[in-house]
């Protein structure tokens, strides 16, 4: 996961020696030669990055994928020879059950951190400039405290005798069978509530950028409030949209953390179900296939999102990247 | 033609500055009308009133004899061409244009003809499919105005839409928004600071300071007869000169006078009494100068002076000459013989005279007006500055 702004970073900086090739006139030798100095002068300085990416990054995740492919032993080591057996033993139903949970807690965390980074950003953007650094210390309070912290004092305020609950109670929205922890949903509120800042930082970023002369513009031509802010405020900020929707949703398919605390089995993901077979059966082959089985369903979606970031940044690669 | 237009008693506050100050102003159908003066004077306020983007803070805005002033900006038949452009830099230059129209849900047939008529009348069909980041200055502008007009709106406005651009893409582009104006015969609004500019398009022009209005009229009748020291001295150059009105021989012309000067005569449209108290303008391109003394006549001002400064401008030569204690601006046309003509040089005794007409009395004068003048007059008796020792050699 680390990977990716590294990359990020990288894809970028050859996107600056884009500019100065795809700037100079064609067939100009001396001038193609200093490119090729700067492609050099770019890969020496990204080099210590990238080995460090394939040491720490790349091989272990290799070493994890043909763990995937070999026999346990009854000692919780690793046998000897090739099986496929573990892989197999991915299509367990439990699995299924699980990785579609997975699936579903991530998607509906990273719409709803959207949902409330969107207008958190728009707004933050928008007052004036001392307001604005107060906001964003407040965003960025909550890391002040330990993670883990945060998490335990969220399951004491869901707790069957918690204040949450005893509130709701006494408003007749919830009876004393009512569960609150140890349940999907509180998994969600609980990765909502640690995801939101990770949002609205990239979201402000981009909308600070945005000239909002643009949405007077659309509102002058015809828009009403709404509809400007959906057809000009929201392709403004593509970028940022697109790096909140990684930063939420990658993180969010390997939690583990929070399902263990406060989710329970019936809110159990799979970074639970690979912690168990390391720690309870001791069986790692089997938390190897599954770790694969997640790295590969992030790459999934990371890959395309680069892919359509890519193919739209194309067409103004060479005046659009500047700021 | 009546008011298409109308503000009526507006204000305007932005915290501590009033930008605009209870104006009332009323644009004609059809009118290309310019508001023009120094950057926050209230123009584009102005504007912004007439857009919806601002609420005035008092009086209403009338399109049509229909109260607009509480319209939102898109339930508005008017739409604006600002100053940055502000095309949507994710979409095309066709569906920039087109975006009025499709918000407005129109069939995708009547969409894709008008905005096809709309990059003829542009000449920019071949960059349909451009992104606006890909534009030079020019093209954008152009985009800027087919994409308002794609709307047929009954107001244009326009903010400052040529500050952008460098000069000769100006001049050029000056004569594409009067051709467009000949064509489409919608109202435009246009907001500049650049006198030229406002002088060679606009059918009316309202000069504003301080966010209010400080007279309104055709460029001929603000460049003529300007009724405040402020468009006097805004537009175009002048000399001013402070005085009294010592008798009125006659119903039109009366005379003044003048500290250290000879007696001068001057046009009297505003039927000002004797005893008055009165600042007068004289336009540097409406004074004369020779080495000869002309002969002297009833309606004629004539001073002798001394040339402090010469500037040749090719067509014209401007002229600071000495004449009393005051410093006068003299802009003369001169032919082709000039340098054969003897022409006058710095110290130089000369006379300088104007026409009794070609004076006006201000209806105000405000302090600090002369300093918008191109060089500031100098008291009588202080050194002469740098620019004028060099000009010695």
């Amino acid at each position: 996961m680390k990977s990716n702004p590294h990359n990020r970073a990288n894809g970028a900086a050859s996107g600056v020696g884009n500019v100065n090739v795809a700037s100079a006139d064609g067939g100009d030798r001396a001038r193609r030669e200093s490119g090729r100095r700067q492609a050099l002068r770019e890969w020496l300085v990204s080099l210590p990055t990238l080995l460090w990416l394939f040491l720490f990054m790349a091989l272990p995740t290799l070493l994890v994928f043909a763990i995937a492919f070999r026999p346990a032993n009854p000692y919780g080591g690793i046998g000897p020879g090739w099986t496929l057996e573990t892989v197999r033993g991915l299509w367990h139903s439990d699995y299924l059950l699980v990785a579609w949970r997975t699936l579903w807690i991530s998607l509906l965390t990273t719409g709803l951190c959207l949902l409330f980074a969107v207008p958190s950003g728009y707004f933050i953007a928008r007052v004036p400039g001392k307001w604005r650094n107060r906001l964003l210390m407040l965003v960025i309070v909550p890391f002040w405290t330990s993670f883990l912290v945060r998490v335990f004092a969220w399951k004491s305020l869901l707790h069957p005798d918690g204040p949450v609950k005893r509130v709701l109670e006494s408003v007749g929205l919830a009876g004393p069978q009512t569960t609150l922890l140890y349940h999907p949903g509180a998994v969600v509120l609980v990765m909502v509530y640690t995801f939101l800042p990770f949002t609205i930082l990239p979201i402000y970023a981009a909308a600070e950028k945005f000239d909002f002369r643009l949405v007077e513009a659309a509102r002058d031509l015809g828009a009403r409030p709404l509809t400007a802010f959906r057809k000009v405020f929201l392709p403004g900020i593509r970028r940022g949209l697109m790096t909140a929707v990684l930063v939420v949703f990658i993180p969010a398919l390997g939690s583990y953390i929070v399902p263990d605390l406060v989710g329970g089995p019936a809110g159990e993901m799979l970074g639970n179900k690979i912690a168990q077979r390391v720690f309870v059966d001791r069986n790692l082959p089997h938390a190897a296939a599954l770790s694969a089985l997640l790295v590969l369903a992030v790459m999934a979606p990371l890959i395309a999102i680069l892919a359509l970031q890519r193919k739209k940044s194309k067409p103004d690669i060479i005046i659009g990247e500047a700021p | 033609m009546s008011e298409f237009l109308e503000f009526r008693a507006v204000a305007k506050r932005f915290g501590t500055i009033q930008a605009v100050n209870d104006v009332s102003l009323e644009i004609r159908k059809g009118e290309f009308f310019s508001l023009l003066g120094p950057s926050g004077c209230g123009k584009t306020t102005m504007l912004r009133l007439a857009a919806g983007f601002e609420e005035p803070d008092a009086g209403r805005v009338f399109l049509d004899d229909r109260d607009i002033t509480d319209l939102p900006p898109n339930k508005r038949k008017v739409n604006t061409i600002f100053q940055s452009y502000a095309l949507f830099p994710h979409l095309s230059v066709r569906d920039n244009i087109a975006f009025g129209l499709s918000i407005a849900k129109r069939p995708r047939r009547e969409i894709d003809d008008a905005v096809d008529r709309m990059l003829r009348l542009i000449q920019m069909t071949d960059q349909a499919a451009k992104k606006p980041d890909l534009l030079s200055g020019g093209q954008k502008q152009r985009v800027a105005v087919a994409r308002a007009l794609i709307n047929k709106p009954e107001v244009l406005l326009l903010d400052e839409p040529l500050a952008a651009l460098d000069l000769k893409l100006r001049q050029k582009m000056l004569i594409e928004l009067d051709l467009i104006h000949d064509e489409v015969g919608i109202t435009f609004l246009y907001v500049t600071h650049d006198q030229a500019e406002a002088m060679s398009l606009s059918d009316r022009i309202a000069v504003m300071d301080r966010g209010r209005i400080e007279q309104v009229g055709t460029p001929a009748e603000i460049y003529e007869s300007p009724r405040t020291s402020f468009v006097a001295a805004f537009i175009g150059d002048t000399n001013f000169l402070e005085g009294r009105v010592t008798d009125c021989p006659d119903r039109e012309y009366c005379r003044l006078a003048i500290d250290g000067l000879p007696e001068i005569v001057c046009f009297n449209d505003k039927q000002i009494q004797p005893g008055h108290a009165i600042f007068m303008s004289i336009r540097p391109e409406k004074v004369h100068i020779s080495r000869e003394r002309p002969e002297a006549k009833p309606l004629r001002n004539l001073l002798p002076a001394v040339v402090e400064d010469v500037i040749y401008l090719g067509s014209t030569t401007k002229y600071w000459v000495r004449a009393e204690g005051y410093r006068f601006q003299v802009l003369a046309q001169h032919s082709r013989y000039y340098l054969d003509e003897k022409p006058l040089r710095w110290k130089d005794a000369a006379w300088i005279w104007w026409h009794a007409d070609d004076g006006f009395m201000l209806d105000h004068f405000r302090k600090g007006d002369e300093n918008l003048l191109a060089v500031p007059p100098q008291k009588v008796g202080e050194p002469l500055d740098g620019l004028n020792g060099k000009n010695e050699k």
